[in-house]
């Protein structure tokens, strides 16, 4: 420790004796943080003390002063519990800088454009509940009249959630120019991930194809939540299930395939489990307040259909999602 | 395992660690007689307590021809990683020849192993008169 700072503090102590002022006890705080930024450990501190207070108090009793060593003694370990504590900050902040590039990377890697379709009006939104996103939505615009889409959603987070989303999307890029349909998509992604994938992981994907020509959605289910049709002209909203495993679980699955045919005004509405399981202080939601949301937004376009459902159930979770949040929605138009 | 000695374990979880505030709790009461295990569970399964509930299945030791019955009627919530242990563990009994039973499920349970498809592949059985919904 520098000379200069023991006289320092021995003046300081000095006017604190005398006066018991707080000026000296504010400056005492200044200065604590001054050895706090030098990290200058609470042993040293004392041992300053002890030094000051014995050249301050001529005919200070010997018990006092040795009493200080007893203390320093004392405080050697709380020192090394405060370095341990800075340590551990920077580490911290080290993980915290590669998580912000593996964000990046992730947005960067997987990002995705909403295609332009003909007569077909998009919508989505796919927000993490915490820095990475497990969720993932996909485009794929096959040819002009035809776009494919997939929602998947991956268990656990993080990188290893991060790297199984890059091949979901590898596996639909791959498959691009093959005319397959959702459930063969769906059997290549699955042999591709069962292999790589740890035991208790797997994906859940909706896969469907939305062809303008015939304005049919045709959908796949690898263990997804069952997406959402309305039927403009009954008024009526369905689901629109599909049987399928999970993606990741057994090497061999059979993935049902089903369509439905949209007429103007008709939507498709696709979700995780972040939507349909969105958990209030009253419990689970039910779909059929999922489905009188809809309802009340079901004449503006895609993307203001979303944007409202997303604000409403995020306002009903305090603004805290519990899951990652992903919603798209399908609207045709004309 | 000896035979005709049962044994009894009960453990119980506490996990403060939770984003709802409330103290999340799990309970596995395991009983042992020659090849068959029956495991009951009692609690919340979510991101929290998923990893004992792994923890405590990994420590059976798989032998051939065992049959292993997991009890989930007083399991009144289960997320995507709850599931996750039981596709693990499902894997490892397929691997070894055993026999896996899942019952006591609830509505919502039974319909997550269905959503998931994973009924297909999994022997499951709903909870008796299980109409009533315990998740909420």
């Amino acid at each position: 420790m520098p000379q200069e700072t023991g006289k320092q503090y021995k003046q300081m102590l000095k006017s604190f004796l005398r006066t018991q002022g707080e000026e000296d006890l504010y400056l005492g705080q200044q200065f604590s943080r001054n050895f706090i930024e030098k990290k200058i450990a609470p042993e040293d501190v004392i041992s300053l003390h002890k030094t000051s207070i014995e050249e301050l108090i001529e005919d200070l009793p010997p018990e006092v002063s040795i009493s200080f060593d007893f203390l320093i003694e004392m405080m050697i370990h709380y020192g090394l519990a405060l370095k341990e504590h800075q340590s551990l900050i920077r580490k911290q902040e080290a993980i915290q800088m590669e998580m912000d590039i593996a964000v990046r990377m992730q947005n960067t890697l997987l990002q995705t454009a909403t295609p332009e379709v003909q007569g077909l009006d998009i919508g989505w939104i796919s927000k993490p509940a915490k820095q990475m996103n497990g969720d993932y939505v996909y485009f794929l615009n096959e040819t002009s009249s035809q776009v494919c889409l997939a929602v998947a959603d991956i268990i656990g987070k993080g990188m290893s959630a991060a790297m199984h989303m890059s091949m979901v999307k590898f596996g639909m890029d791959s498959l691009r120019y093959e005319k397959r349909s959702p459930s063969e998509v769906l059997s290549f992604i699955n042999k591709m991930i069962e292999k790589s994938i740890s035991d208790s992981m797997f994906v859940s994907m909706f896969y469907g194809k939305y062809d303008t020509d015939t304005a049919t959605f045709r959908y796949a289910s690898a263990g997804h939540e069952p997406a959402l049709f309305y039927c403009a002209a009954e008024k009526e909203f369905k689901l629109l299930e599909s049987k399928g495993l999970l993606l990741g679980v057994q090497e061999e699955a059979k993935y049902e395939e089903r369509t439905v045919k949209l007429e103007v005004n008709d939507f498709v509405v696709i979700m995780t489990d972040g939507v349909s399981e969105t958990r209030t202080e009253n419990g689970f939601i039910e779909m059929d307040f999922i489905e009188n949301l809809l309802c009340q937004v079901k004449s503006e376009n895609a993307q203001a259909m979303v944007d409202y459902l997303f604000n409403e159930l995020s306002r009903m979770q305090d603004y805290q999602l519990h899951d990652d949040f992903t919603l798209v929605i399908l609207k045709k138009t004309k | 395992m000896c035979a005709n000695i049962e044994m009894m374990m009960r453990i119980n979880w506490k996990n403060r660690e939770t984003d709802r505030g409330g103290e999340m709790n799990l309970q596995v009461e395991q009983v042992d007689k020659d090849l068959v295990h029956k495991f009951k569970i009692i609690g919340e399964i979510d991101i929290y307590t998923a990893p004992k509930l792994k923890e405590h299945l990994a420590k059976l030791e798989q032998a051939e021809g065992m049959e292993v019955e997991l009890d989930l009627s007083e399991v009144n919530y289960m997320d995507s990683t709850g599931l996750g242990v039981f596709v693990g563990f499902y894997k490892e009994i397929k691997a070894h020849n055993a026999k896996l039973v899942i019952k006591g499920l609830n509505q919502r349970l039974y319909r997550l192993f269905e959503i998931t498809g994973l009924n297909e592949i999994m022997e499951i059985e709903q909870i008796e008169g299980g109409e009533d919904d315990a998740s909420v």
